[in-house]
């Protein structure tokens, strides 16, 4: 058993930063929007990665992020072994470049780095579809709720209260039983849960946002209420949003273990990073490469999405435009 | 304020209703029942089991019966812990819970705090490379390979604590479960804090508050850390509700009697009564931390107010 | 009111930090007092010894209660309270004469009163007791159970308060083996009746063996001291017994190796070969009375009916590749259902046990072949399993070995209740199936296979069989008996009814200074027999 069952323990865990707002924090007119700077999204786009390629650290998070996934894409392809091939001479044998085995076996004697590189494609795919569902419920979701705010947000925000409190459990096992297996509903049972937090976030950052001067006269203006949520608040909460994202994707493999253990996830001999790394769990004083493996290439990634997170944080940053 | 809260508790009543109505079907609707076990039972032993504790009843009928018993604060007897009530159990394991969890908050907060404001004050120097790589790997490394490879250094190898047990609480059997459970909360932590601080320091009132001659140590203690606190705060209200009901992977490898097990091993086991339980505890929590944080957010930042 | 709240959380997790307690001294012996720390497993599910079901309630259990008869150190049955018992000739009719110093905890005889109340008590409905079906041998037991009849119709009498009679509804050949099982202990009447469902905990429990409760924290421990009122208390060295639910075999692990406990008992698979090297003196691997084997869904309209597939699918298996690779505790490979570590039994094994491997393989294609399928039209098999990190690794070794013989196997757990709940519905083609003895005989496994009854999980049914079986459970002659069960045997494997993989091994560590600990089939290990030597 590798996680938690509770939807949203002290084990996983989210990021809300709050927008500055001071005890009595001076008003400014000077532009805080994007919006109002940008008639053309398309420069925005270009000034950002102009911004971001002068980030050498995220830059060079980029790159090996690129290098992990195509070498999780080409690499099973040229590796002499198969996801499910069984070398019945080697079971659970360390790295060594006599047999091919370049990052040892399993402990069914397979070869652990064709796993990995496998593994990788389920995990990756997994964080990014998941992080993409509940980036995209999540920030609607809450700023539409931190906008309208009164009764609608007071309904909005209990429905989350509920979906948090629902045995995650068995929503999982339900999901199995009317779908059945399908790589997809990982995906979507993932999502399902993470966009929760995501929301609240959001729905904070409307909430102090929305008072402001600009997003006042905005609406003093007459500008559609879709216009300001879209233009004016998403861009402003996109700092905080783009950290939890980071902070989500880690959850998210881990979690797929945890829906694999229930029966959900991957099925044996698909893997994933989470369930190698649950796996080498168990041999980890005898046969410690188990672990090391995946849990390098799971840590390599997250560093990579961490600091090329930061480089992006900062390059769409409406505040310092 | 005292209308809205009050509100907000009112509120509490549906939202749990909601909570414990659509967990009890969905929970009865799984495939799988208590009794589904190695041992295959004989259709009459089946029988009086489901008779003994009312399965036999149409779903909504037994429905009923545990909204009666649930007003009346019982939650009925567990059906794998069957000389234990799950009042009892949940009495029983919740301080030991609330224990771990309430001192690993309380580090991470002591630890986390300080490293991310650090890390934010000398942004892109090493101290801020260090704190965040550090950081970076609490989060890295999840606490089913934290928890077993402290047990194994610190229980085993080195014999400086005891490898498990909780032994009525003692201290030295404290100390590698709350440790475990804190690093990635301090990770977070000052991963947040750094962030936050970074986004407080930009902003146009801290650049008048220098420009009004403030000196820095002041511009940050009494202008930055306060807004920076509060998406900290805001996150530590649900976290709060998750660590303090237990991990089951701490109390696995710990061998702690917490009640994080309870919530998986609970389902696991179709134990009805249990899940539920659980289920009303945890939302019960839910519902009053965002509570809090809500009324937070405008203790915070007056900036924010709730209408109505 | 909320910084209040806040601060009377943080508060109450101070207060408890200032509540330490002094750790409890880490040896064996503490002051003069023996305490043995065992390593129980898991949480049990209760302790009461009829609604006990599994070794998790039973290791603890039989150390509180002893029924009419023990077990020994080597784990064979011994007197317990029954000093001795007396068979009618036509084996239908038991006499048990009770001790006349068996007493409870708390000083009042025990009579055979007190077996016939239980015994009523474990078949009454109410009490729903899923080992009800262990006393079905006796007169009346079904019809009580379900309700049909009064307790008191059931065949057990207490004709005097040392002499109990037992009625059978036919002869059973393992009926004082099966006494040894928890769920026909004594129970206390009082007690039950003055504290109903909370009788079983500390300072309400009154029982009748070695030790008795005393300390019972939910998945904490479960403390027993030495029950000074138990017939044997003399030969009892230890002062108390603690049990530790630990259900993580690499905490138990740590903590043998750290001294935290005296017993562990498991170790985790991929730490076998690490303790054979450096716990020898701590490590046992013991053959236990189960069988671990795959159940073929043979219902109508399943692709497993096929005999020639059954046949190809048990030919093509590697079973000692799976015990020395995979398991790595180099169980005995099984090639029969019946262990053969079964007492007074010989049983068949499969016709191929012998053969080499190559030859196995080359008859399994041509079976496959037979059986209409090919390269170009391939066999699809899925094999169901629990999700176990352990127990994982063996449908993963079986759809490798399969392979060659151009089958492709679907591999697919789930959990527990949705596993169990699929083979009862037969929903299922190849399903993972242990089964521990609840007693020693044979009659433990082979039952599983007649026809509808409720643990066979194939759905096989084969006349013949059953009618071997039948004959088997009337005869009372002790040579005669176990050669039908042979016969019926046969009859199954020569059906290829089942995919058996191993005998099970259970590995433990016991701390080398405990004495009294001894390696034995049925696995169970009373307290009473065991002391420390440095003392």
């Amino acid at each position: 058993m590798t996680s938690d069952s509770k939807p949203y323990s002290g084990e996983q865990a989210n990021a809300a930063p709050l927008p500055a707002g001071g005890p009595n924090p001076p008003r400014s007119p000077e532009p805080e929007t994007s919006a109002q700077a940008a008639p053309a999204g398309e420069s925005l786009a270009r000034d950002a990665w102009r911004r971001l390629s002068q980030n050498r650290a995220a830059m060079a998070s980029l790159g090996l992020l690129v290098a992990i996934i195509l070498v999780c894409i080409v690499g099973p392809w040229l590796l002499p072994w198969g996801l499910a091939e069984v070398d019945w001479n080697a079971f659970g044998t360390g790295p060594t470049l006599e047999n091919a085995h370049y990052l040892g076996t399993d402990a069914n004697g397979r070869d652990l780095l064709t796993r990995v590189l496998y593994g990788g494609r389920i995990s990756l795919s997994v964080a990014l579809v998941a992080s993409f569902v509940s980036l995209l419920i999540g920030v609607l979701y809450g700023a539409i709720s931190g906008y309208l705010g009164g009764r609608v947000d007071n309904l909005m925000m209990r429905f989350v209260d509920i979906m948090y409190s629902l045995p995650f459990m068995f929503l999982v096992i339900l999901l199995m039983v009317v779908f059945g297996r399908n790589i997809f509903l990982i995906y979507a049972a993932i999502g399902a849960v993470e966009w929760l937090d995501m929301a609240r976030i959001v729905r904070g950052q409307t909430l102090a946002l929305k008072r402001r001067e600009y997003i006042e006269a905005a609406h003093a203006l007459g500008v559609r209420d879709s216009k300001i949520v879209t233009r004016h608040l998403i861009p402003n909460a996109i700092g905080p949003v783009i950290i939890y994202v980071t902070l989500t994707v880690p959850k998210v493999i881990l979690l797929e273990s945890f829906l694999s253990f229930l029966g959900l996830g991957v099925q044996e001999p698909l893997t994933s990073w989470g369930v190698l790394i649950s796996e080498g769990v168990d041999m980890m004083e005898s046969s410690p490469w188990m672990l090391l493996v995946p849990s390098a290439f799971l840590a390599m990634t997250l560093f990579c999405l961490n600091f090329l997170g930061d480089g992006l944080r900062d390059a769409l940053d409406p505040k310092t435009r | 304020m005292l209308i809205y809260t009050l509100k907000r508790l009112l509120q509490a009543i549906p939202t749990l209703l909601i909570v414990i109505t659509i967990s009890f079907f969905l929970m009865r609707v799984a495939p799988g029942g208590p009794f589904d076990g190695e041992r295959q039972l004989p259709p009459e032993i089946e029988a009086n089991l489901m008779a003994a504790y009312h399965l036999d009843e149409p779903l909504p009928m037994q429905y009923l019966r545990y909204m009666g018993n649930l007003l009346q604060g019982d939650f009925g007897p567990s059906f794998k812990y069957k000389d234990f009530t799950v009042t009892e159990l949940i009495a029983q394991g919740f301080p030991v819970s609330l224990e771990i969890g309430g001192l690993a908050i309380l580090l991470a907060l002591i630890v986390g705090l300080p490293l991310g404001i650090a890390a934010a004050l000398k942004r892109n120097s090493t101290v801020d490379y260090v704190v965040m790589g550090t950081a970076l790997t609490g989060i890295a490394v999840p606490n089913f390979v934290l928890a077993p490879i402290f047990a194994l250094v610190f229980g085993v190898l080195l014999g400086w604590l005891p490898a498990g047990g909780w032994n009525g609480g003692a201290l030295p059997n404290l100390v590698l479960p709350v440790v475990a459970l804190s690093i990635q909360q301090i990770a977070y932590i000052a991963r947040m804090m750094r962030a936050s601080m970074i986004e407080v320091l930009g902003s146009h009132f801290i650049r008048t508050a220098r420009a009004k001659g403030l000196s820095e140590s002041e511009v940050i203690w009494r202008h930055a850390i306060r807004p920076a606190l509060l998406p900290v705060m805001s996150y530590l209200g649900p976290a709060i509700a998750g660590i303090v009901t237990g991990s089951v992977v701490i109390e696995q490898i710990f061998g702690i009697p917490g009640i994080g097990r309870y919530f998986v091993q609970g389902a696991l086991n179709r134990d009805y009564t249990l899940v539920m339980g659980t289920v009303v505890f945890y939302g019960i929590l839910i519902v009053v931390m965002n509570l809090i944080v809500d009324l937070l957010y405008s203790a915070l930042d007056p900036q924010i107010r709730y209408d109505d | 009111m909320i910084n209040k709240t806040i601060k009377q959380l943080l508060t109450g997790a101070g207060c408890a930090l200032l509540a330490l307690t002094p750790p409890l001294a880490a040896a064996d012996i503490e002051g003069d007092r023996q305490v043995l720390r065992r390593d129980n497993g898991a949480e049990p599910s209760t302790l009461d010894p009829q609604l006990s079901t599994g070794t998790w309630e039973s290791s603890i259990v039989g150390d509180l209660f002893e029924g009419l008869v023990a077990r020994d150190a080597s784990g064979s049955i011994i007197p317990g309270v029954a000093e001795s018992w007396e068979r009618s000739d036509d084996g239908l009719h038991y006499t048990f004469h009770l001790r006349d110093d068996a007493k409870w905890s708390d000083g009042t005889p025990l009579t055979a009163e007190d077996f016939v109340y239980a015994w009523q008590r474990i078949l009454s409905p109410a009490l729903a007791a899923p080992y009800a079906y262990m006393l079905s041998p006796i007169q009346g037991a079904e019809a009580v159970n379900s309700g049909d009849s009064a307790a008191e119709t059931l065949g057990v009498e207490a004709s005097d308060a040392q002499t109990l009679e037992v009625t059978l509804t036919r002869p059973t050949g393992y009926f004082v083996e099966m006494l040894g099982h928890a769920s026909t202990y004594p129970v206390p009447k009082d007690a039950i009746e003055a504290h109903g469902s909370d009788w079983t905990k500390p300072g309400n429990m009154v029982s009748n063996g070695a030790f008795k409760l005393s300390e019972w924290i939910s998945h904490d421990h479960i403390t027993a001291v030495r029950n000074p009122n138990f017939h044997a208390v003399d030969d009892v060295a230890l002062d108390e017994v603690r049990f530790l639910p630990i259900d993580d075999s690499r905490a138990a692990l740590n903590r043998f190796r750290a001294g935290d406990i005296d017993t562990a008992d498991s170790v985790p698979q991929g730490r076998i070969e690490w303790a054979r090297e450096n716990l020898p003196d701590a490590l046992h691997e013991t053959p236990i009375l189960a069988t671990f084997y795959f159940a073929f869904n043979q219902r109508p309209g399943s692709v497993l009916n096929d005999r020639r597939i059954r046949e190809a699918l048990n030919l093509a298996l590697r079973r000692d590749v799976i015990t020395s690779q995979i398991t790595k505790l180099n169980q005995p490979s099984a090639f029969s259902v019946v262990p053969t570590a079964i007492s007074d039994y010989d049983g068949p094994q499969f016709d191929f046990a012998e053969q080499p491997m190559d030859e196995r393989l080359i008859r399994a294609r041509e079976l496959i072949e037979e059986a209409g399928y090919s390269s170009e039209n391939p066999l699809h098999l899925t094999i169901d399993y629990i999700t176990n990190p352990d127990t994982k690794r063996i449908p993963v070794a079986l759809a490798a070995m399969w392979k060659p013989l151009g089958i492709d196997v679907t591999l697919t757990n789930s959990d527990a209740a949705v596993y169990y709940a699929k083979l009862r519905e037969g929903n299922f083609e190849i399903g993972m199936a242990p089964w521990i003895a609840d007693y020693d005989d044979a009659s433990n496994f082979l039952d599983l296979f007649r026809s509808g009854v409720p643990n066979n999980h194939g759905g096989y049914s084969n006349a013949d069989y059953d009618a071997m079986m039948a004959r088997a459970s009337n005869e009372l002659d002790l040579d005669e008996r176990p050669r039908l069960m042979a016969n019926a045997e046969a009859i199954l494997l020569d059906d290829y009814a089942m995919l058996p993989l191993y005998f099970y091994v259970k590995a433990k560590l016991v701390s080398p200074t405990l004495e009294g600990w001894q390696e034995n089939p049925m696995d169970t290990h009373p307290s009473r027999w065991m002391h420390f030597s440095d003392n």
